[in-house]
C-alpha cells in the first residue's frame, strides 16, 4: 500500500528526516511512536506532499508521490487527520463531515456518500446526536472523531492519524482507537502516529521507533513493548521487574 | 504427511515476496546502523574512522562501503564491549571459543531469545517436525549456543525435550530406544559415531523410533549424510550454525536438501572473496558475511565468518523465497595445503572427534624436510591413556593415522601428548606452519 524509502526532509538547513524507510501492507494498521520533534508529524505531511522531500521515494499503492501536489495524493486515497484536529468550528458536524467528501462529490458519488455519512454515524455515534451542532461546541474527544470521521468520508485507502489521543482523557483515547482498530477491521489501512506508544501499539500490528528523525526499530507491536528502550522511553516504565508481565 | 505437520513455522515471513522482503531488509538495516552507531563505541568509531556516516546508507548494496567485523575485533571486545543494550536488558549469556579472555561472549535480550526460538522453529519445520515430535539434543549444555538454541526452538514447535546433551553413548541409546526419540540433534560425526555405537550395543537401529536428524556444526559430506541415513533409518538435513551471529537457526536445508535457506528477515549476507574482500559474481563461491538485521542485544555489521559457501538465488520448489547457502564446504581462514592436498583442520577435529569420542584438543605442525611437506597432528590424551601399555597407545596411534589419511587423502604422523603439554605449550595455535619461516 505504502512504501517509503529513504526518505529525507529539511526545513532550510535543519535535517528533519534521516533516510526514513518504512512500509504499510493493505490492511494494516502501522504505528510510528517518536518523542516530540522525532519527526512523527513531518513524517505524515511529506507523505501527503505537504512538505516537500529533500530526497527519497515515496510509493502509494504503487505509485511514485513524492512530486505529487496534496489534492494529487488525497485523490490517489490518502487522507491525513491532522494533530489538533482542525475541524470547521463554525460549521455543523454534518457540513463537516460532507466537506471530507468533496472528492466523491467530484465523482458524482452522490449516492456513496450518503452510505459513507451512515457508516460514519455508525463507527461515531455521538455525531449523529450532534449532527446539526456546530463542530466548535463539541468536546476535544468528539472534535476527534469528527476529524477521523470527516477524513473517512473521502473513503481513504490509507488513513493517517496524527497523534489521535493529544489532549484527551485516557478513556476518549481508548474510545478513538478502539474504533481505529475496528475501520482496519473493515478493510482499512491505518498509518498511526503517536506519542502514547501503549495506545498506538495496542492496536497497531507493527510500529517503527523514530528518534532524532531516524528509524531505530521496527517491529511487531508485541516486540516493540517488549523492548526495554521503548518501555523506558514511551511507555513510562522504570528498569525494574515487571517486563515479565508484558505479554510475549 | 500427519495432520499436525506444518508447511511453514512463520509462512508470512518464510515465503515473502522479494520486493517486500528487500524493504523489510532495508529498513532493518538502517535501523539496525542507527543502532549500533548510537549505542555501541565500537562501530562509531570504525564508521567514523572510515570516513563514513551510516545515515548514508541507501540500499543493502551500499552495505559493501561499511567496514568488516572479525572475530578478532570480538575477542577484542571481551567480554561486553559489543553490547548494544546495558547488561540489565540481556536475559542470557553464551560464550564460544573456550574460556578466558580468547572467548567471545553473545548477549541475548527477550526478544532476542524469542526470535531465535522462532528461527529454529523455522528450521524444525523446515526439517519435518512437528509438535508430536521427540527431540534428543547431544548438543553440550554448556556455554555452546548448539543445545539451547534447539531447545527453544523444539518447544516453541512444541516438541517434546530430551536434553541428554554430549557424552556417554550408552546412556544416549538406551534413551533414544526407551523415550521413544522420533529426531536426533548432533553433529554429523556424532551421529556416524553413533551408528557404530548401535552396532557395537547390539540394538537394531530399525527398531528405533528415530526418523529425522537435524545435523551441524561442522563440515560433512554428502557421503556422511548417506552413511547416516542408510544406518539410522532417517532423513538427515544440514543446519548452519554460527554461535557470534546466533547460534542454530540461521539458516537450514529444507526436505528438498537443496541448500541451506537463510532467515533473510533477520540476517543479511553476502559472499566475498576471501583474498579481495569484494563481493563476487552471483553464485560463485567465496566467505559468507552476515549482517544482523533485528538483533538487540549482540548486533553484528558485516561480520567475517569464515566460512566458504555460496548463494543459490533460484526458488525452492519449497515455497519459502529466501536464499540458500551452499553447504558450507570449509573455512577460508585455515585451509591448508599439505603435500598438495587441500586439507581443513575441521577435517582434522572431525576424525578425532570421532575416534576419541570427545571434543580434541590437538594442534597440526606442518614442516618441510627435503623438499617435502611433513604433516604432524599432535593429539592430547589423558594421563590414563599416556600412561597406558605401549601397545593400546600405539593402537590408537594407527588408528588415528589410518583414518585421517583415509578421510583427508593426505598421511599425518600422529603423535600423542599429555593434555597439559598442548595447554601450557607456548605456541597455542591450533595450525603451527613451520615451512613459511
Amino acid at each position: 500500500m505504502l512504501r517509503v524509502r529513504n526518505l529525507d526532509v529539511a526545513y532550510g538547513s535543519v535535517t528533519v528526516l534521516r533516510r526514513v524507510s518504512l512500509h504499510v501492507r493493505e490492511g494494516e494498521v502501522v504505528a510510528i511512536i517518536g518523542a516530540n520533534g522525532a519527526g512523527k508529524t513531518t513524517l505524515l505531511k511529506a507523505i501527503t506532499g505537504l512538505v516537500r522531500a529533500r530526497g527519497g521515494e515515496i510509493a502509494l499503492r504503487g505509485r511514485e508521490v513524492v512530486r505529487l501536489r496534496t489534492e494529487e495524493t488525497v485523490a490517489l486515497g490518502c487522507s491525513l487527520v491532522p494533530e489538533g484536529r482542525q475541524v470547521f468550528a463554525s460549521l455543523t458536524v454534518r457540513d463537516n463531515l460532507l466537506l471530507g467528501a468533496h472528492v466523491q462529490y467530484r465523482r458524482g458519488r452522490r449516492r456513496e456518500v450518503a452510505e459513507d455519512l451512515e457508516r460514519v454515524y455508525r463507527l461515531f455515534p455521538v455525531l449523529s446526536e450532534r449532527e446539526r451542532q456546530l463542530a466548535g461546541l463539541l468536546s476535544g474527544g468528539e472534535q476527534q472523531m469528527l476529524a477521523t470521521g470527516r477524513a473517512l468520508m473521502a473513503r481513504p485507502a490509507l488513513l493517517m492519524l496524527d497523534e489521535p489521543s493529544m489532549g484527551l482523557a485516557p478513556l476518549v483515547v481508548k474510545d478513538i482507537l478502539e474504533v481505529v482498530a475496528s475501520i482496519a477491521r473493515q478493510g482499512s489501512t491505518v498509518l498511526l502516529v503517536e506519542q502514547n506508544a501503549r495506545a498506538a501499539l495496542g492496536v497497531a500490528q507493527r510500529g517503527y521507533v523514530l528518534e532524532t528523525g531516524r528509524v531505530v526499530l521496527e517491529g511487531t507491536s508485541a516486540d516493540l513493548l517488549a523492548n526495554r528502550d521503548v518501555q523506558r522511553a514511551y511507555l513510562g516504565r522504570e528498569i525494574d521487574r515487571d517486563a515479565e508481565a508484558l505479554p510475549a | 504427511m500427519s495432520p499436525s505437520s506444518l508447511a511453514y513455522w512463520q509462512p508470512e515471513a518464510e515465503c515473502l515476496d522479494r520486493e517486500e522482503l528487500e524493504q523489510l531488509q532495508l529498513e532493518r538495516l538502517q535501523a539496525t546502523l542507527s543502532r549500533v552507531s548510537r549505542n555501541v563505541p565500537f562501530y562509531r568509531k570504525r564508521f567514523t574512522e572510515a570516513g563514513l556516516d551510516p545515515d548514508e546508507l541507501r540500499s543493502a548494496d551500499d552495505l559493501r562501503r561499511l567496514p568488516f567485523t572479525t572475530k578478532a575485533d570480538l575477542r577484542q571486545a571481551y567480554p561486553y564491549g559489543l553490547f548494544a543494550v546495558p547488561l540489565r536488558e540481556v536475559v542470557r549469556l553464551h560464550a564460544s571459543g573456550g574460556t578466558g579472555s580468547a572467548a567471545i561472549v553473545m548477549g541475548y535480550t527477550r526478544n532476542d531469545l524469542k526470535t531465535w526460538a522462532n528461527l529454529m522453529a523455522r528450521l524444525l519445520v523446515a526439517s519435518g517436525l512437528t509438535k508430536d515430535d521427540v527431540v534428543q539434543i547431544t548438543f553440550d549444555y554448556g556455554l555452546f549456543t548448539g543445545a539451547f538454541g534447539v531447545h527453544q526452538g523444539a518447544e516453541r514447535l512444541g516438541a517434546a525435550v530430551i536434553p541428554t546433551s554430549s557424552g556417554n553413548t550408552k546412556r544416549q541409546i538406551k534413551i533414544m530406544q526407551d523415550y521413544k526419540a522420533t529426531a536426533l540433534v548432533s553433529t554429523p560425526s556424532y551421529a556416524l559415531h553413533l551408528v557404530d555405537a548401535l552396532v557395537e550395543a547390539g540394538v537394531n537401529a530399525s527398531a528405533l523410533s528415530l526418523r529425522r536428524a537435524l545435523l551441524g556444526g561442522e563440515p560433512w559430506s554428502e557421503e556422511m549424510r548417506r552413511r547416516i541415513e542408510d544406518h539410522l533409518h532417517v532423513t538427515a538435513t544440514d543446519n548452519y550454525s554460527l554461535s557470534e551471529v546466533m547460534g542454530p537457526g540461521i539458516a537450514g536445508e529444507c526436505l528438498e536438501r537443496a541448500g541451506l535457506h537463510v532467515a533473510e528477515d533477520h540476517f543479511l549476507v553476502e559472499i566475498v572473496h576471501p583474498g579481495t574482500l569484494e563481493p563476487v559474481p552471483a553464485g560463485e563461491p567465496g566467505e559468507l558475511v552476515v549482517t544482523t538485521l533485528t538483533k538487540e542485544a549482540f548486533p553484528l555489521v558485516r561480520y567475517r565468518t569464515r566460512d566458504l559457501t555460496s548463494l543459490v538465488q533460484e526458488p525452492c520448489p519449497c515455497g519459502r523465497t529466501s536464499v540458500r547457502l551452499r553447504r558450507i564446504a570449509a573455512r577460508s581462514d585455515d585451509m591448508l595445503i599439505v603435500k598438495s592436498v587441500n586439507v581443513f583442520p575441521s577435517q582434522v577435529e572431525a576424525v578425532l572427534r570421532e575416534v576419541l569420542r570427545a571434543e580434541p584438543l590437538f594442534q597440526i605442525v606442518i614442516g618441510r624436510r627435503r623438499a617435502l611437506d611433513e604433516a604432524t597432528v599432535l593429539v592430547a590424551v589423558s594421563q590414563a591413556t599416556f600412561f597406558d601399555e605401549m601397545k593400546r597407545q600405539s593402537e590408537l596411534r594407527d588408528l588415528l593415522e589410518r583414518r585421517l589419511a583415509s578421510e583427508l587423502g593426505v598421511s599425518f604422523e600422529v603423535k600423542l601428548v599429555e593434555r597439559h603439554t598442548l595447554e601450557t605449550a607456548a605456541d597455542r595455535r591450533r595450525v603451527v606452519d613451520l615451512r613459511k619461516l
